[in-house]
């Protein structure tokens, strides 16, 4: 079943007054400036169409005059697209009339703001139950659910303090608090944490995600650095000029960029913390059951001159490394293998991020050997291959 | 010849003056039964006023004024040199003249912010009243005083009235600009966290956009009093009673030291105003 909740089709956005003039030179294939030049109008977004799936994080990256702030407006109407269609739930929400837009806005979706958007006249719990407020909530309901909010975000204490006392994480938090209050489905997140200082960013990304995992809310995320985006997105689009260029999740987008512009933004991340084992992983060159004989173990090492083999069980399930040595030393007794399985290094899931391994890669003498949840061998990672990941 | 080049046609000038004040005898001659209607109705209200003042002792209202200073500044001392000037006009002698100033300052600052913070709320939400009114403030606030002094005197006669009219005029112009001001640059942000919590429009205004522009509201209604201070004592010369009148007096009887002495107690009086009224600006700034 298509799970899409809300959805861009063929959504533009153009300022100015000769509009048609610009469309028409969008459509030749002029870029964004050579229009502005011809007929001032600037090409805020062009063709944008993307959806989004219940439950993900749905992060927009792009760099400042991409046009990801127009977007991100769009979902919630703040900005009329001049032509397109927003989506939610197969409904399109530039028909709504005012009552249905403010439900809309009142319980599906809410926001959260690069600068917080708080209200300085309001202290902590009222910013909180803003929402709730203009819904109608009567004030004792309101605060309750308000002071529930509040503690969420870890602000327990601070609901009656004015908001000129607060820090910036902290203000971040009342505007995640105030978006949650209302219960939505969607939560659009505007830049939330390119006003904070990078300490609490990585603080307030954690809190994001885990808030996400209990709550399950579908979040639109913009923002303008990659590493962010590839921490937070389960699927990142790469904007540039108003036009989405790349829609993928943030592995494939690194693996396969659509064009230079993209990767060079990819080369701008730290890719150990994007990219995954899986990536990187081999196929293990000598594999010896555990119940073959010591003989088998030692021909198989000879023939692909190796000085360790992987043992695993019958059902392919990781057991350990057999090394050269003690199998020679062995062979005498005329011994098995699983009498000389040694605990190899720490297997690592194959969805590692590459940069969680890289102390053990450094310090291990034989590969690191890659498995599934079921323990099942699916290769193995070598101190060269991460270290080449780096270098690339 | 020379003269078609160095002085304008005759026959291209019209006296567009002379039909004007025409037209304004004609419209206040055939509306003076309205005209003496408003005009006793607000007379009233100025002297409810005035009576309201010279009924408080003279004691207290200085203790008001000293304790109103304490709560603008914090400060004892500020309060107390409030007292000492006010105590001052009135060994000047002058303590029911400036009363009446008073009566005719706050009667004229009221009607400005009545009328005021709601046309002030108007262009700030609607772009064509904004169109319209902006001129006309414009106008207002550039054309020379005494030129609206004579129709406020040809509509209502010389006396407490048309001072008012004209001091009104002169005095609501900030108070409508600094209103809209403040609430057409609230922080793009909260403005529209307003809007995407769903706020309706009425909603937007009342919980955000005003409280958040109060500070430069609040400046408005400063400069509103300020200006209302200085246009009453300009329309001494229309019949306004009080401290101008005094002024205007010996100046053209060339008393220098009678003149001085309630130009001392208009500044003393600016001052109190200002401060107490800045005091309530500041206050609002530092509770954001």
């Amino acid at each position: 079943m298509d799970n899409t909740i809300i959805e861009a089709s063929h959504v533009s956005k153009l300022y100015g007054l000769n509009k048609k003039d610009a469309v028409k030179l969008m459509n030749e294939g002029l870029e964004k400036n050579e229009v502005y030049k011809k007929t001032g109008v600037t090409v805020a977004l062009w063709d944008v169409s993307f959806k989004v799936k219940q439950g993900e994080i749905f992060a927009i990256i792009g760099l400042s005059g991409s046009g990801k702030s127009t977007l991100v407006r769009c979902f919630n109407q703040l900005l009329k697209p001049s032509s397109g269609k927003i989506l939610y739930k197969e409904k399109e929400i530039e028909k709504f009339n005012k009552k249905e837009l403010l439900e809309f806005r009142r319980n599906k979706i809410s926001m959260v703001f690069q600068n917080f958007g708080l209200m300085s006249h309001k202290n902590v719990i009222d910013n909180v139950a803003y929402g709730l407020e203009v819904r109608g909530m009567n004030k004792e309901e309101r605060h309750k659910k308000a002071s529930e909010m509040t503690s969420l975000v870890g602000l327990e204490g601070w609901e009656y303090k004015p908001i000129s006392s607060l820090s910036g994480g902290m203000n971040q938090r009342v505007g995640l608090a105030r978006a949650l209050a209302n219960d939505p489905e969607i939560l659009l997140m505007d830049e939330p944490f390119s006003a904070l200082d990078p300490l609490v960013r990585k603080d307030m990304q954690f809190e994001l995600l885990s808030l996400q995992r209990k709550l399950e809310k579908t979040v639109i995320f913009i923002t303008h650095d990659i590493n962010e985006a590839f921490k937070l997105g389960d699927t990142v689009a790469i904007m540039r000029d108003g036009k989405i260029i790349q829609i993928d999740t943030p592995e494939n987008m690194s693996t396969n960029p659509a064009d230079d512009y993209v990767r060079k933004f990819i080369d701008s991340a730290d890719k150990t913390k994007v990219l995954s084992v899986k990536n990187i992983m081999i196929t293990p060159s000598c594999l010896v059951r555990e119940n073959d004989s010591v003989k088998i173990a030692i021909r198989e090492m000879q023939h692909n001159s190796v000085s360790s083999a992987y043992a695993v069980d019958s059902k392919m399930r990781y057991k350990g490394i057999v090394t050269i040595d003690d199998a020679i030393n062995a062979n005498k007794e005329n011994t098995k293998v699983s009498d000389l399985i040694k605990k190899g290094p720490i297997t690592a899931n194959e969805d590692t991020h590459i940069s969680d391994i890289l102390p053990i890669a450094a310090e291990t003498k034989y590969p690191i050997a890659i498995t599934d949840e079921e323990g099942i061998l699916k290769g193995i990672v070598t101190k060269t291959s991460v270290l080449s990941s780096l270098v690339e | 010849m020379n003269d078609y080049i160095f002085e304008f046609p005759k026959t291209w000038q019209f006296d567009i003056g002379t039909s004007i004040d025409d037209s304004v005898k004609l419209f206040s001659r055939n509306h003076q039964a309205v005209l003496n209607g408003i005009k006793s109705n607000v007379i009233e209200v100025i002297q409810g006023i005035d009576w309201v003042l010279t009924h408080i002792p003279w004691i207290i209202l200085i203790l008001i004024i000293v304790y109103l200073g304490y709560k603008a500044s914090k400060k004892i001392a500020v309060g107390l040199s409030y007292g000492v000037m006010l105590f001052l006009v009135g060994t000047f002698g002058l303590w029911n003249h400036m009363l009446e100033t008073l009566s005719l300052v706050i009667a004229a600052v009221f009607i400005s912010l009545v009328i005021g913070f709601p046309v002030g709320i108007l262009i700030a939400m609607s772009k064509r009243a904004n169109r319209i009114i902006r001129p006309i403030l414009d106008l207002m606030q550039t054309m020379p005083t005494f030129v609206y002094l004579v129709p406020a005197v040809v509509l209502f006669s010389v006396g407490t009235m048309p001072a008012l009219l004209a001091t009104t005029i002169y005095a609501i112009v900030p108070m409508i600009r600094m209103t809209s001001h403040g609430i057409v640059h609230v922080d793009k942000e909260v403005y529209e966290a307003a809007l995407a919590f769903g706020s309706t429009k009425m909603q937007t205004l009342i919980k955000v956009q005003i409280p958040q522009a109060v500070s430069t509201i609040m400046t408005g209604v400063n400069q509103t009093i300020m200006m209302a201070m200085s246009m009453v004592v300009t329309s001494a010369i229309i019949g306004a009673q009080g401290l101008g009148l005094e002024i205007l007096v010996a100046t053209n009887r060339v008393e220098m030291g009678k003149a001085l002495l309630p130009g001392i107690s208009i500044v003393i009086i600016a001052i109190i105003l200002d401060r107490l009224t800045q005091g309530l600006v500041n206050k609002n700034e530092v509770s954001e």
